[in-house]
C-alpha cells in the first residue's frame, strides 16, 4: 500500500510540473506583449523597460519560468501589480472565502446526496428512485448561475428575508462565522453551489449502490435475516470507493469552479479573484491563483485516489 | 461398424431453420429500443424545435433583436405585441431569446464535434499502439485533467481576450482530454479480444483493423459520451459569455442576456430569469436525449 | 476393431495420415520435408515490480519448444493449464513475437533475410481460437467476417463474398440464411463452424486448432470433430490440434505430444502413447482419466498438487517435484529430447528412457496403465 502511495506520488510529480508550465505560459499564448496593456499609451520606452525589470519581464521565458517555479515553490508568488500586495496572501485569503461556501455545500449536499441514492438504489423504478433521478438530471443541467438569480428573486426580492450579494454587511474583513447576521449572507451561494454536487453525487450512489446490491452475495446477506438497516450498511460500504472517488473530484470542481458563484453574489473568494485578475491582466496574480487552484485540485484527486485504494482492496493498482 | 460419411447435406438439413427471420442488425434494435422511450422522443422534439428555431431565426423573430426603444424597457410578460417582455434597453425579449439559440446551440455542438474528432484521434492511437505512444498522450491529458473544467475554459478564454473563437478554442481543449480518456479505454478493452487477434492473424496491417473492426465497436460508447458533454458545453459557453468573455454586445446570447439583465431583477424579475429557463431546457433536453440514447444502445442485441 | 484406449467412437476409423498428392503446387521437398519444423522456441514473460515497475523476474511460458509436423498429418498437443500450449500456438502464427529460437514452413524459414515473410506466412497458417464468441466482431455479418482475410490479401470484395459463401456451404451452414446474419443470432457450434471458415479462406496449409473444441457441448463437440475431419480431406490441410481432453485427441491425432511447464515431455505416435506412454507425467495424465466402468476403480490420485510456478521452476526435470520416480540425477541434469526430427519417433524427456543416465530405472519401460478402458462394443460383446 505505501508503495502504492510512493509511487502515485513520483507519477504525480510530472503531472504538477506540466500544470506549472500551463499555469505560467498561459498568458504567452495571447497575441501581443501581455505588458502592453498594463500600461498607458504614452509610457516612454525607459518606463516600459523599468517595468520590465523590476517584474523580471526582461529575462527569456523558460528563464523566467524556472525563477517563478523556484520562488513558487518556496511560498513567493510575487506581488499583484495591482495593490502591490503579495500573491499569496491574497490568493489564501481568498481561499478561505472559497473554502466557507465549499465545504457548507459539501456539508449539505453530501449526505443529502448519499442519502438519497440510496434510498433511490433500494428503491429501483418506483416512486423515490424517479424523483431522484429527476432531482439529479436538473441538477445536472442547470446552470448554476441562473440558479443563484432565481434564489435571489425568489428568497431576496420577492419574499425579502435574505441579503441578495455580499460578505456580510461589513464586508469579508469583518466577516464572522458565528453571528447569524453575518452568516444568512452565505444561505444562499451555499444553497446555489450545492445542487450541481447533489444531482451529480446521488446519481453517481444510485448506480453504484444499484450494482452492488445486484450481486449475490446482498442475497446471502438478506437470506441470513440481518435487519435491514445492516443491509444498508453493508451496501453502502461496499459502494464507497466508487462514491469517494465521484465526491472527491466534486469537492475539487466546487473549490476551483467557484467563479461564476462568486460573481453573482459578490462572494470575494479564489474564482472572484482569478475574473479580476484576467480581466486587469494582473499576470503575477493570474499565474499564483490559477496555480494554487490547479494544485489544488491535484491534492484532492491525489487524496481520494489512495483513500480509494486503502478501502478497495480489490482495486488493483500499479 | 458403419463408416460415417459426411457429406455438406447432411448437416446442412439439421441446420435449416423452418422460418427465417429477418436480419437485425445492431442499429435496427436501438432505434426500435428508441421508439418506446417517450421521454426521450420529447425532448429530441424539442432539441429539433431548438435546431429549427436557431435556422429560420430571421423567419420567426417577431422584432429586431437588436432595435431599442426607449418607452418600452423593462416591460413585463405578456406586455402588448412583447410576448416575453423587453429587456432594459427596450428589445423583444422573444426576439433576442430566438436568435440567442444560434449562438448557444453553436457553442454547445462545435466545440464537442471539434473535440471528438481530435479526441477521438489521439486516443485510438494511444488505445491501438500502446507503448510509448500511450504513454505520452494519457500523460498529457492527465495534466490537462489536473483543472476543473470551468477554471480551464475561463483561464484560457480569458488570457485569450474573448470572443466566439476563443471560446470555441477554450472549450475544445476542455473536451479533449476526457474524450480522448474514453476513446483509448474502449479502444484498449477491444484490443486484446479475440476477434482482434483474428484480423491480425489473417495478417491485415493495423490501419486495416482499425477501420474495419474497431472503430464500429468503438463508435457507440464514444458518440453517447460525446452527446452527454454537449449540455456540458452548452452550460460553460454561456458561463463564458455570463462572464463577459463571450460575444460583444449587441449580439443577443442567452448567458449575455442573463449578465446584462441582472441589475434589473428588482424591477421585472421574471423576465430576467427567461435567459437562463433557455439555457436550462436546452442543456436538459440534450441530457436526457443523451441518456435515452445511451439506455437504447447499451443492451447488446 | 482391436481393443483399444478409445472411451467412445463415433463409428469412424482414424484414417492414416495423408500424404500430400504430389501435384500441389505450393508443396516443396515433397512429403519427406517436414511442414513445420520448431527448433527451440522461446518466449519469457516479463514481471515488473517494486516502485520503478523494473523487470523482477520471468515467466518462462515457452521453454526451448522443439518438434516437427509432417505433411497431411494431425498433431495433437496436450498438456495442463499453463503448460504453454495456447502461447505456442500465438508464437507460431506470429500473434507474440518470439525470444528466441526458429520455425521453419516447409523449408522455408520465417523471418530473417532468406525465408519467408511473417505476412506470407499467414498465407499458409491460420489459427482458431477457443472462444467462439469471442472471435467474432458483434457488428460484422458472418460473411464480411469471413471474408476480410482474402480481402487484406488483395482479393476483389465481390469475389470474397463469395468465397465467404462457398465456405459456409463446405462448413455445413447455408450460405442463404447464414451469410448475412450476426454472431449474436447463431449458436456455439455454428459460430465456431464460421471460425474455422474463416480461417480457411485464406486457403492455409497448416491449421492450428487451439483448444477449439473445448467450449462446446459434447454432441456439437463431435459434429465440430466430424467436420474437421472431413475438411481435412478436402482442403489437404495439416492440423495442429491443442487440447486438454486426452479422449478429444486419441480419436482425431496421429502424433501426440504432451508439454509440461513450457517444455516437451513426451512426443510420439498416437497409438504409442496412449498404450505404452514413456513419460511419467504422460502416464499420469492417463491414468486420471475417468471412466463409467465400475471395475476400473483408483484409490488415490495420480497426479497431485499444482504444476510449480512457471517464475522459478524446479532444477533439472521440471516434473520431479510430483514424479513418483524421482532420484537425485532428475534435481542434477535436464533430460533432453534427442532425435526429435525424427517424426516416426516415440521419445520422451526423462531419464529413464536413457540408458547412460545413472538413474537406477535407466532402461527400463514403465510400469503398465493399470487399466485400459474397453469401447463399449466390446462390453456388450
Amino acid at each position: 500500500m505505501w508503495l502504492y502511495a510512493v509511487r502515485r506520488l513520483l507519477l504525480a510529480a510530472p503531472i504538477a510540473l506540466g500544470v506549472t508550465v500551463i499555469c505560467f505560459g498561459l498568458i504567452y499564448l495571447a497575441p501581443g506583449d501581455p505588458l502592453q496593456s498594463l500600461l498607458p499609451p504614452e509610457a516612454t520606452q525607459s518606463d516600459i523597460a523599468y517595468l520590465k525589470k523590476v517584474y523580471g519581464f526582461d529575462k527569456p521565458i523558460p528563464v523566467q519560468y524556472l525563477k517563478w517555479v523556484a520562488r513558487a515553490s518556496m511560498g513567493d508568488f510575487g506581488k499583484s501589480i495591482q495593490n502591490n500586495r503579495p500573491v499569496l496572501a491574497e490568493v489564501g485569503q481568498a481561499l478561505s472565502h472559497t473554502l466557507i461556501i465549499s465545504v457548507g455545500a459539501v456539508l449539505i449536499a453530501f449526505p443529502l446526496a448519499l442519502g438519497l441514492g440510496t434510498l433511490a438504489a433500494f428503491h429501483l423504478g418506483r416512486a423515490p428512485d424517479r424523483i431522484a433521478t429527476l432531482t439529479s438530471v436538473v441538477g445536472v443541467s442547470v446552470p448554476n448561475y441562473w440558479l443563484g438569480i432565481v434564489l435571489i428573486i425568489v428568497f431576496a426580492v420577492e419574499l425579502g428575508i435574505l441579503p441578495s450579494s455580499g460578505m456580510g454587511p461589513d464586508g469579508s474583513a469583518h466577516f464572522d462565522l458565528t453571528q447569524w447576521s453575518q452568516l444568512r449572507y452565505a444561505i444562499l451561494p451555499v444553497l446555489t453551489t450545492a445542487l450541481v454536487p447533489l444531482g451529480i453525487i446521488m446519481r453517481s450512489t444510485r448506480a453504484a449502490v444499484a450494482e452492488v446490491l445486484s450481486h449475490d452475495f446482498m442475497l446471502t446477506l438478506r437470506a441470513k435475516g440481518l435487519g435491514p438497516l445492516t443491509i444498508v450498511c453493508h451496501a453502502i460500504r461496499n459502494a464507497l470507493p466508487q462514491i469517494l472517488a465521484v465526491m472527491g473530484l466534486q469537492f475539487g470542481y466546487l473549490v476551483g469552479g467557484s467563479i461564476l458563484i462568486e460573481t453573482i453574489f459578490n462572494w470575494p473568494g479564489t474564482g472572484f479573484l482569478l475574473s479580476k485578475a484576467i480581466l486587469t491582466r494582473d499576470i503575477p496574480m493570474l499565474q499564483g491563483a490559477l496555480l494554487v487552484l490547479a494544485m489544488s485540485f491535484v491534492l484532492i484527486n491525489l487524496t481520494v485516489d489512495l483513500l480509494q485504494t486503502a478501502l478497495d482492496p480489490r482495486v488493483k493498482r500499479g | 461398424m458403419a463408416q460415417a460419411t459426411f457429406t455438406y447435406t447432411d448437416l446442412a438439413e439439421l441446420e435449416a431453420p423452418a422460418i427465417v427471420a429477418p436480419r437485425q442488425g445492431y442499429w435496427w434494435s436501438v432505434q426500435r429500443r428508441l421508439r418506446g422511450d417517450y421521454i426521450t422522443l420529447f425532448f429530441l422534439a424539442i432539441i429539433l424545435l431548438l435546431v429549427g428555431v436557431a435556422i429560420f431565426a430571421p423567419l420567426i423573430a417577431p422584432f429586431d433583436p437588436n432595435k431599442t426603444s426607449m418607452i418600452y424597457r423593462m416591460k413585463p410578460i405578456g406586455f402588448r405585441q412583447f410576448w416575453l417582455g423587453t429587456d432594459e434597453l427596450g428589445r423583444d425579449m422573444l426576439s433576442r431569446l430566438i436568435y440567442g439559440a444560434r449562438l448557444s446551440l453553436m457553442m454547445g455542438l462545435v466545440p464537442v464535434v471539434l473535440a471528438t474528432a481530435i479526441g477521438g484521434f489521439f486516443g485510438v492511437v494511444a488505445g491501438f499502439f500502446g507503448g510509448w505512444a500511450n504513454t505520452i498522450i494519457m500523460r498529457l491529458t492527465d495534466i490537462f485533467y489536473a483543472f476543473p473544467s470551468v477554471l480551464l475554459a475561463v483561464a484560457i478564454s480569458g488570457t485569450m481576450g474573448g470572443g466566439i473563437a476563443n471560446g470555441l478554442l477554450a472549450l475544445t481543449l476542455v473536451f479533449i482530454p476526457p474524450l480522448c480518456r474514453v476513446t483509448e479505454a474502449a479502444t484498449t478493452q477491444l484490443r486484446s479480444r479475440d476477434f482482434v487477434e483474428a484480423a491480425r492473424a489473417s495478417g491485415a496491417s493495423g490501419l486495416s483493423i482499425i477501420f474495419f473492426h474497431m472503430l464500429r465497436n468503438i463508435l457507440g460508447p464514444v458518440l453517447i459520451y460525446a452527446s452527454s458533454l454537449i449540455s456540458v458545453s452548452i452550460l460553460l459557453a454561456s458561463g463564458l459569455s455570463f462572464l463577459g468573455l463571450g460575444v460583444e454586445p449587441p449580439t443577443a446570447d442567452w448567458g449575455l442576456m442573463l449578465s446584462t439583465l441582472r441589475q434589473s431583477i428588482y424591477v421585472q424579475p421574471l423576465v430576467c430569469a427567461l435567459p437562463g429557463a433557455a439555457i436550462f431546457i436546452a442543456s436538459l433536453s440534450f441530457n436526457l436525449v443523451s441518456d435515452g440514447l445511451r439506455q437504447a444502445m447499451d443492451i447488446k442485441a | 476393431m482391436r481393443a483399444g484406449r478409445r472411451a467412445f467412437s463415433l463409428g469412424a476409423r482414424r484414417t492414416q495420415p495423408r500424404i500430400v498428392p504430389p501435384g500441389d503446387p505450393r508443396d516443396r521437398g515433397g512429403p519427406a520435408q517436414p511442414l513445420l519444423l520448431v527448433e527451440k522456441l522461446r518466449k519469457y514473460f516479463p514481471i515488473t515490480g517494486g516502485v520503478l515497475n523494473r523487470k523482477i523476474g520471468a515467466v518462462k511460458a515457452v521453454d526451448g519448444v522443439s518438434f516437427v509436423v509432417v505433411k497431411g498429418e494431425t498433431l495433437g498437443i496436450v498438456g495442463e493449464s499453463g503448460c504453454g500450449k495456447s502461447t505456442l500456438a500465438r508464437l507460431l502464427v506470429g500473434l507474440i513475437p518470439s525470444d528466441s529460437g526458429s520455425v521453419v514452413f516447409d523449408g522455408d524459414p520465417v523471418g530473417g533475410a532468406h525465408g519467408i515473410s511473417l505476412r506470407e506466412l499467414r498465407r499458409n497458417l491460420q489459427i482458431v481460437f477457443q472462444d467462439s464468441d469471442a472471435s467474432l466482431n458483434p457488428r460484422l455479418p458472418i460473411e464480411e467476417s469471413i471474408a476480410y482475410g482474402p480481402r487484406v490479401h488483395g482479393m476483389a470484395r465481390a469475389e470474397a463474398k463469395s468465397t465467404a459463401r462457398d465456405l459456409l456451404g463446405r462448413v455445413g451452414l447455408r450460405p442463404e440464411l447464414f451469410a448475412p446474419r450476426y454472431p449474436h443470432e447463431i449458436s456455439g457450434g455454428q459460430k465456431q463452424r464460421v471460425n474455422i471458415a474463416r480461417a480457411l479462406a485464406l486457403s492455409p496449409r497448416l491449421l492450428i486448432l487451439d483448444e477449439a473444441v473445448s467450449a462446446l457441448d459434447k454432441s456439437v463437440e463431435a459434429q465440430v470433430l466430424n467436420l474437421l475431419r472431413y475438411l481435412k480431406t478436402h482442403f489437404n490441410l495439416t492440423y495442429l490440434f491443442i487440447s486438454h481432453d486426452l479422449n478429444v485427441v486419441s480419436f482425431i491425432a496421429d502424433r501426440v505430444m504432451v508439454m509440461y511447464l513450457g517444455q516437451v515431455v513426451e512426443i510420439g505416435p498416437s497409438d504409442a502413447i496412449f498404450d505404452a506412454p514413456k513419460h511419467p507425467y504422460t502416464r499420469a495424465l492417463l491414468e486420471s482419466r475417468l471412466t463409467v466402468d465400475p471395475r476400473h476403480r483408483i484409490e488415490a490420485p495420480p497426479l497431485t498438487g499444482d504444476p510449480p510456478n512457471p517464475i522459478a521452476p524446479p532444477s533439472g526435470c521440471r516434473f520431479r517435484t510430483r514424479c513418483a520416480f524421482a532420484e537425485e540425477i532428475c534435481a542434477e541434469k535436464v533430460p533432453g529430447l534427442g532425435g526429435w526430427r525424427d517424426a516416426a519417433a516415440h521419445l520422451a524427456a526423462c531419464h529413464m528412457t536413457d540408458r547412460m543416465s545413472g538413474h537406477s530405472r535407466a532402461g527400463q519401460a514403465l510400469p503398465p496403465l493399470p487399466r485400459a478402458p474397453k469401447p463399449i462394443e466390446a462390453q456388450i460383446a
